[in-house]
């Protein structure tokens, strides 16, 4: 049995989150990933913004950063620079890490700088009691979508490569070992790492569009039903591939990291590490 | 002194030196006329230094970034003006809330919006004071020359260091662009205050527990765990909602400040003692300000100027004392009356005369001079 409690703050639980949200279980899935690199916790930073994904720091027991809503890559960015020896993770909702900051994302892929970014993506903005997202699926009935969502949404994977992350993946909340392998190899990776976590919120979004995601269990379920691996997606028509979450590692590729390159100046002048 | 070094270089310039000098080792920016320089010097001396320098993508992500690689023990500073301040204005309280030192320089450009990009302006003297929601300590430095660029800026860093908050340098376009010949200081001529951090590593379970009117002491990053939260936080760093214990909080990161006023307080004084026309100017402004007493005392009226330099928290008991003895004050400054207000809180019956400049040209002592011109003095 896997002790957590060397992880964690345990005087803060209970967490905040509610019953069927997926947080928790990707908060374990990172736990046992970290605890897999073998990391000393003293080296390790977790940064997030705002939102319900966001107070993940507080609960866990490394050297953490809650800050405001959607800048969290952009401190983190500042911690790396200033201490590449620290391992920087950051944990974003969708509403935190694409739309509020959006900006900071698709930079932090492009500079390629030694962060892992795990993204609880449910599709909503929970905490503030559910407005539609980035990556709400069109047609959702939502707080500020009553009439149903007329806005496409963002594919975090195509974001994410395009913009020049060199780790992209997709799990959701429900295949957990495949979660812990993504997270795992995200960690390990020098470069900027993505983990795309597919998730939901019952409470506030799965409420609103019953006929469509049932109970919270069913939302669970829905993960399990729809998921398939990026290999059998490429056998599949668009037509087939509606309302499916496909997973699987889109992009690992070796491309020298940011602060090494800014170290390599350093040491230009210092002479410093051959 | 012996060997010392002098050089002629742009306000910026110095404001860049005098951070090299106190010992910055991080800085994030963006580009923006006029501070641009600051941020291009930077880039060039930090790497050969052993420092980090980096080009965020918006001023929202420099201070992010600033605030980030402080809380790992950097000494870190952005550069920016008027619309890139505006931006920056969340993250400020942030790091008041979270107690981090930073150092935020705004060469004040014309405004509102993009204004005049490349004119002088004083347009964000309020803005550095109240610019970011909430209640929160401000200390906000405004230089008038290129040698105050420098030294300032070490000022400024020490302060942020001692308090463990931002603190805001107010150059403006002329101060930032104009060039003087200074004396670069000797190692160890200014002093270099570093911020307190406890020794004990590992776990550190209370570092925001202060005494009353004093910063916190946090660790750094990679030394002890602890949380960072920008939500009201009790001693141990996690967000309550206890009321006695948000207020404490609420008033300590301000009293922190304001209790400590003898530590920041700067001001000079030209011919205060017995001025009539007391004059109250900062920044490019009290240069010309300076110029205007020089000619009313040759034509014998009793002029004298008050200059803070340290602009907030303002030297209001010092400014009080002169006003008190003055027949008129003369508030000239480049924005439409931001510094005029200051001063009507803290005169009492003694007549105001503003004199304002918003047309992106710089404030002259002959507008001074014409503007009270009609007073019988």
């Amino acid at each position: 049995m896997f002790d957590y409690s060397k992880y964690l703050r345990n005087e803060k639980l209970p967490h905040i989150w509610c019953p069927g949200c997926g947080h928790g279980i990707v908060m374990k899935s990172l736990i046992r990933a970290i605890d897999k690199t073998g990391w000393n916790k003293d080296d390790i930073v977790v940064v997030s913004g705002i939102g319900c994904a966001s107070r993940l720091p507080g609960y866990v027991d490394f050297n953490t950063l809650h800050t405001a809503h959607g800048r969290a890559l952009a401190f983190a960015t500042g911690i790396k620079l200033s201490k590449p020896n620290m391992h920087v993770i950051v944990v974003s909702g969708d509403g935190d890490g694409l739309a509020i900051g959006g900006n900071h994302f698709i930079h932090a892929c492009r500079r390629n700088i030694d962060i892992t970014l795990v993204l609880f993506n449910n599709g909503i903005y929970g905490m503030t009691g559910g407005q539609y997202s980035p990556t709400t699926a069109e047609g959702d009935k939502t707080a500020t979508s009553p009439f149903g969502n007329i806005e496409p949404h963002f594919d975090v994977v195509d974001i994410a490569t395009g913009a020049g992350a060199t780790f992209v993946a997709r799990g959701t909340s429900y295949h957990v070992p495949q979660l812990d392998t993504y997270i795992h190899k995200g960690l390990m990776h020098k470069g900027f790492s993505v983990i795309d976590v597919t998730e939901a919120c019952f409470t506030t979004h799965g409420r609103k569009n019953k006929k469509k995601y049932g109970s919270n269990l069913d939302m669970l379920k829905y993960q399990k039903d729809n998921a398939i691996t990026i290999e059998k997606a490429a056998n599949m028509t668009e037509e087939e591939l509606k309302g499916k979450i496909v997973t699987g590692i889109f992009c690992e590729k070796q491309k020298e990291e940011y602060t090494d390159r800014y170290q390599k100046i350093i040491d230009s002048f210092t002479g410093g590490a051959k | 002194m012996t060997n010392s070094k002098y050089e002629f270089i742009q306000g910026n310039i110095a404001c860049a030196k005098g951070a090299a000098y106190a010992g910055c080792n991080f800085f994030g920016g963006y580009p923006i006329t006029p501070s641009t320089e600051i941020a291009e010097f930077m880039a060039e001396y930090l790497p050969q230094n052993g420092g980090k320098f980096i080009q965020m993508e918006d001023e929202i992500a420099s201070i992010g970034s600033i605030i980030g690689a402080s809380l790992t023990g950097a000494k870190a500073m952005t550069s920016t003006s008027g619309p890139g301040f505006s931006l920056m204005q969340e993250l400020i309280g942030y790091a008041c809330i979270a107690e981090v030192p930073v150092v935020i320089v705004n060469v004040m450009r014309g405004g509102p919006s993009t204004g005049l990009p490349t004119s002088p302006a004083q347009s964000d003297l309020l803005q550095a004071k109240w610019g970011t929601h909430g209640d929160h300590p401000t200390i906000a430095l405004i230089p008038n020359s290129v040698e105050e660029m420098f030294t300032e800026t070490v000022r400024a860093f020490n302060l942020a260091e001692y308090f463990r908050t931002p603190v805001i340098i107010l150059g403006d376009e002329i101060i930032g662009h104009m060039r003087e010949r200074i004396r670069i200081p000797e190692p160890g001529e200014l002093e270099i205050i570093n911020r307190t951090i406890p020794n004990n590593d590992g776990v550190c379970p209370l570092p925001y527990a202060s005494d009353k009117h004093r910063a916190a002491c946090l660790p750094n990053f990679g030394k002890s765990r602890f949380h960072v939260t920008g939500l009201n936080h009790d001693d141990s760093g996690f967000p309550t909602m206890d009321p006695e214990t948000v207020a404490n909080e609420n008033e300590r990161i301000i009293s922190k400040v304001y209790k400590q006023r003898n530590l920041i307080d700067k001001f000079e004084t030209v011919q205060c003692e017995d001025a009539k026309v007391l004059l109250l100017a900062v920044g490019s402004a009290a240069r010309a300000a300076e110029e205007a007493v020089i000619a009313l005392r040759e034509k014998g009226v009793k002029a004298g100027l008050f200059r803070p330099v340290t602009l907030w928290p303002f030297p209001k008991e010092e400014f009080s004392k002169y006003a008190l003895n003055a027949d008129f004050i003369v508030v000239p400054e480049m924005n439409l009356g931001q510094l005029k207000n200051v001063a009507e809180r803290f005169t009492k019956r003694t007549k105001i005369i503003p004199v304002n400049l918003v047309n992106g040209e710089p404030l002259g002592p002959e507008s001074i001079l014409s503007a009270i011109s009609h007073l019988n003095i």
